[in-house]
């Protein structure tokens, strides 16, 4: 009887050396299957649960008492929670990019670090999505929003951004959930034939639909994902295009601008890649993933970060040369409000994060610390956070007439439910890499074998 | 007769993508038929070594793109023109520009889900139960094995001389897999 060695990995930097398929799949499915409730986990998990019980807790308080629980007013009427909302969705950008895009480009990369984007890209769009229909104001009437057949006979206004916005959220998060899921199909079909309880076999087994990795089904399943992925691309280009053209589509001096659209994709993708990098880190910390999510991975996010951020910076430049070459005054003051004004230490903040900070990702040294690395991703969240504080609240705080000027100081339950939606998505993470493989083990599988060709072919 | 017809195939177990491979191909030219290949992630070639050329997934996603972009450009143009046309400041009702993001987000939305609906459909999934899924080692086809599967495609489908064919393979093991 022949005995063909099993496959071992070469080091290609993506994936190190020293891996079979049988390795790959144990050590991933296992840290699921086998246990691992550490006391850590639970301490985190508690904790993020409190956070997520004082979110649902402010978002009832909203329902019962109205949105003049946050610090919103005419003319700042969207406040935090369309700040929140434009944050939140840049976030949920990166997964989709990182799984679609690298993937129609053939980047290996992309491949251990796709799924947990994937994951966090639901998380973020899905918490994105609460926040337009927190401040309705009569959030029980948000399917109002929706085309569907009514006694009143009415019709969304086609012509309104925020109705192409209804359409984009929704069609991202029900794509990326379908992308996310499919992705998981041979997964969870892998965790169904190892786990052991019987309780265990029946859901994964039930979530595996069936698969057994046929052949054909194989072919249409990588057919049915690369377009997908294909789908995914422009999608994901278009709904942060959509979400800009809710402010450009307005007159306000600061947002009436064309530069919007791709300014906030590659605001989108700034953001989207800065989370993923605070969220790899502890991930391969704690799980023990150094072989798959390797310094490379972290050095192609941050290079994508330093360019996602000269792009923004370059559109920082030209909003402030397109005021000044408008002649507008509405423009003009805007722009040295944003400079000097209220809210000036936003706008430095946001300069210093966003435009400086990651300038340093020049230097490869600092792309391979992992400290800086995580310092500097958790800094730009917070410069990306201030950007959208300041389209949001410095724009609208004056307008064109000086009576209609309003200054706007956020509430406590603003911070709550700032605070509460970022423990909500913590939790739903933590669940996450508890009950789902974090890494594509079909996928890493497949590395292992192209592993071994890329070292032949060279 | 009986045992023909309780038999779903017979199976045979590898330890590399290279093995199925040859597998495979030396079935094809063998000229036999019902030919099953099971592998843990996607082989290149493995699909193409079996002849396989069904063009039904990329088909249902183009229609099912142009079947949501129509519909909702159609859904748009109905509600502005036909159902509730409002004359704001003498515009055009057919405002078509303003009608182009949600009918390019359902285009995507309806190309994404029929994509995976006929993936699924093809593939006979979902599925409850499989008779492979009773097999001591198939387990590991989601793991780290490769299996090979003939199934009786003709009535002098003989089991004894297929077992023997198949081992001429070298597999790691070779048995049959009731219906």
């Amino acid at each position: 009887m022949s005995r063909v060695p099993q496959p071992v990995s070469q080091d290609i930097g993506v994936l190190r050396a020293g891996w079979t398929y049988a390795s790959i799949t144990d050590k991933v499915a296992d840290a699921i299957l086998g246990g691992g409730w550490t006391a850590r986990w639970w301490v985190a998990f508690a904790v993020t649960f409190a956070g997520t019980a004082v979110f649902f807790f402010a978002i009832g308080y909203l329902f019962v008492v109205g949105i003049g629980i946050w610090g919103v007013n005419i003319p700042v009427a969207w406040g935090y929670a369309i700040g929140n909302f434009v944050w939140w969705i840049g976030i949920g950008h990166a997964g989709t990019f990182i799984s679609a895009f690298l993937l129609l480009l053939r980047q290996k990369w992309r491949t251990s670090i796709n799924r947990f984007a994937e994951a966090m890209t639901l998380f973020a769009a899905g918490i994105a999505g609460l926040f337009p229909i927190l401040h309705l104001g009569r959030p029980w009437f948000f399917y109002w929003l929706m085309p569907y057949p009514n006694r009143m006979e009415l019709w969304p206004q086609w012509r309104s951004p925020l109705v192409w916005d209804i359409f984009a959220i929704s069609t991202y998060l029900i794509v990326s959930l379908v992308f996310w899921y499919v992705g998981l199909i041979p997964d969870l079909a892998t965790l169904r034939d190892r786990a052991a309880s019987r309780g265990k076999q029946v859901v994964y087994g039930l979530l595996a639909l069936g698969w057994r990795g046929e052949a054909r089904h194989w072919a249409r399943y990588e057919s049915a994902y690369l377009l997908l992925a294909g789908l995914a691309t422009p999608l994901v280009i278009s709904v942060h295009s959509v979400v800009a053209l809710d402010f450009a589509v307005a007159v306000t001096p600061g947002y009436h601008s064309t530069i919007f659209p791709p300014y906030f994709v590659a605001g989108a993708l700034f953001s989207g890649f800065a989370m993923v990098l605070t969220l790899a880190i502890p991930l391969r910390h704690y799980f023990r993933l150094h072989d798959f999510i390797t310094e490379v991975h972290l050095d192609h996010a941050a290079k994508l970060m330093l360019v996602t951020s000269l792009i923004i910076t370059y559109s920082y430049a030209v909003e402030a040369f397109m005021a000044y070459y408008s002649g507008s005054e509405y423009e003009i003051y805007t722009l040295e409000d944003r400079w000097t004004g209220l809210y000036a230490p936003v706008f430095w903040t946001m300069f210093v994060f966003n435009s400086i900070v990651p300038l340093a990702f020049w230097w490869r040294t600092v792309r391979r610390n992992v400290a800086a690395l995580l310092t500097i991703s958790i800094l730009v969240n917070v410069g990306m956070w201030s950007e959208r504080f300041l389209i949001v609240v410095q724009s609208m705080h004056r307008d064109f007439m000086p009576s209609a000027w309003n200054d706007f100081y956020p509430t406590a339950w603003d911070w709550t439910h700032l605070f509460g939606s970022i423990a909500f998505f913590a939790f739903l993470f933590l669940l996450f890499v508890r009950l789902l493989p974090a890494i594509s083990i079909a996928e890493m599988r497949e590395l292992v074998r192209e592993s071994n060709e890329a070292k032949e072919g060279t | 007769m009986t045992r023909e017809h309780a038999l779903y195939g017979v199976l045979a177990e590898f330890r590399s993508a290279d093995e199925l491979l040859l597998a495979v191909r030396a079935a094809q030219s063998a000229g036999r038929s019902g030919v099953e290949a099971y592998a843990p992630f996607p082989v290149e070639g493995l699909s193409d070594a079996l002849g396989f050329s069904d063009r039904v997934v990329p088909r249902a996603t183009l229609i099912g793109g142009i079947c949501g972009g129509l519909g909702t450009y159609f859904m748009q143009w109905y509600s502005a023109v036909q159902s509730y046309p409002i004359n704001a400041g003498g515009r055009p009702f057919h405002s078509w520009p303003a009608f182009i993001p949600a009918t390019f987000e359902i285009t995507i939305l309806g190309a994404a889900l029929t994509a995976v609906v006929a993936m699924l459909v093809a593939n006979g999934l979902p599925r409850l139960h499989h008779p492979l899924f009773a097999m001591p080692d198939f387990d590991l086809a989601t793991r780290n094995r490769f299996f090979l599967c003939l199934r009786p495609a003709t009535d002098d489908f003989d089991v004894e001389a297929t077992r023997a064919w198949l081992e001429t393979l070298k597999p790691l093991a070779v048995c049959e897999v009731p219906a």
